[in-house]
């Protein structure tokens, strides 16, 4: 057979497509589950961080479930809406105004995590941040990031930079002030501040527009059952 | 011709030092400096390649005989990325840890040079089981290349060896401090070329004037 013909050619790169294509939707399919099954776990892990619990995957569901007493989808007004909030991707429930939140029982206290999600350098940025029972304290926060820089803007992600947000305070005299990431060294005026990552000041700055973006979808939630 | 005959060893084992990939070819640095500030994504990487090159190699070699000419290059790339795409998604089921730091250089695999490079050289006119032997020397020999700074790296940079602690407390209360530098790519680079000049010193007919 002529291997330079181009009937030849065509029919060969036409089953060769097809034959790869089967291939991977057939991994795909049989490996989803278990795919499925670490994202989740993931996800449960950075939720509990943000409450200062450290699991592993294997026992992330189980902790999950003994500490997250409830879980709902609240929109701009602060009421609670249709939907599954473990199962909401946060990007996209943010543009539906739909933003997820998560009761933690602490110690008979409980806890308000609320989602987060922007973006640094090189990617999207997301993360949990918890608020004690009056609803403007810090309780505990945790980042994740999709491809920031190792070693510089990735170590938001890092305990070192979560665990300095306790304890923080996000609302002044009633008003939504956030939180502001500054300079290591430099202060903000009027309003709580952490440290950022230094080298990684782009990052630092995706997090702290995060904050605020992200928490002020939810002031309506935290204030509406504060007075 | 038994199946590790002289040539055949060659093949394999001649990647590891004379013939390397990395060091010798300089095909492969761009994925060696990204993914080495640790050892655990160093090893997974070596691996993935190794997997890739070898089968992609074996792939390419059983159909040799019956790719046309003037698209083989699309038919090379759709091999890889295909692999590519299966070892991703095997990393993503079984795990996920390594594959999250891993993050986009595993799709990235299907750029390394070192794949194409062998597919084209190698794979396209040889035997399926020299393809193999030839893809798994080459896969190891950057490999051995990705370990040896992933150890450094991490061990001078953040004083751990595959996430445990192996420089005692007792350095760092003498005021031993880790290497932040190391963990920046700039240095995946100077490691690299300080195992250059070490490789070229022992093996001279590797210099050039």
């Amino acid at each position: 057979m002529n291997r330079d013909s181009n009937s030849y050619t065509i029919i060969y790169a036409s089953v060769m497509v097809v034959l790869v294509a089967v291939v991977l939707a057939f991994t795909s399919q049989s490996l989803r589950s278990y795919q499925k099954t670490n994202e989740d776990n993931d996800k449960r892990q950075q939720i509990l961080r943000s409450i200062n619990v450290q699991a592993t995957p294997g026992e992330a569901e189980t902790k999950y479930n003994e500490l997250i007493r409830d879980a709902y989808l609240v929109n701009e007004k602060g009421e609670k809406t249709e939907g599954d909030a473990f199962e909401a991707d946060a990007a996209k429930s943010f543009a539906e105004h739909k933003y997820p939140v998560f009761i933690a029982n602490i110690n008979g206290q409980e806890k308000y995590i609320m989602a987060m999600q922007g973006s640094g350098l090189w990617g999207p940025l997301w993360g949990y941040i918890a608020l004690d029972d009056d609803k403007n304290t810090v309780f505990g926060a945790d980042f994740s990031h999709a491809g920031e820089t190792p070693g510089l803007g990735a170590e938001i992600s890092a305990t070192d930079f979560s665990g300095k947000f306790s304890g923080k305070k996000i609302f002044r005299e009633g008003e939504f002030k956030s939180i502001a990431i500054v300079k290591p060294g430099k202060s903000a005026i009027g309003q709580d501040y952490v440290d950022g990552i230094s080298g990684g000041t782009i990052t630092s700055q995706g997090v702290d527009r995060m904050i605020f973006d992200s928490l002020s979808a939810y002031v309506s939630f935290l204030t509406s059952k504060n007075q | 011709m038994g199946l590790l005959s002289g040539k055949n060893k060659e093949v394999l084992v001649g990647p590891l030092s004379k013939n390397n990939p990395v060091i010798v070819q300089m095909l492969g640095i761009c994925s060696a400096l990204a993914v080495t500030s640790k050892l655990e994504p160093s090893i997974v990487m070596g691996l993935s390649v190794t997997a890739v090159v070898a089968f992609a190699n074996v792939i390419i070699s059983l159909l040799r005989n019956t790719i046309p000419n003037r698209i083989r290059i699309i038919v090379q790339l759709v091999v890889c990325a295909a692999l590519v795409t299966i070892i991703s998604e095997v990393l993503k089921a079984f795990a996920y840890d390594v594959n999250k730091q891993l993050s986009v250089f595993v799709g990235l695999i299907i750029t390394n040079c070192i794949l194409m490079g062998r597919l084209e050289a190698f794979a396209l006119g040889n035997s399926p089981w020299e393809s193999f032997l030839d893809g798994i020397g080459n896969g190891l020999g950057y490999g051995i290349i990705l370990v040896i700074v992933g150890f450094f790296r991490e061990l001078l940079g953040s004083g751990t060896l595959l996430g445990l602690q192996v420089i005692p407390q007792a350095f760092y209360d003498f005021g031993y401090a880790d290497n932040g530098l190391m963990i920046l790519p700039p240095m995946a680079l100077i490691v690299v070329a300080v195992i250059i000049w070490v490789h070229r010193s022992r093996n001279k007919d590797l210099q050039e004037n």
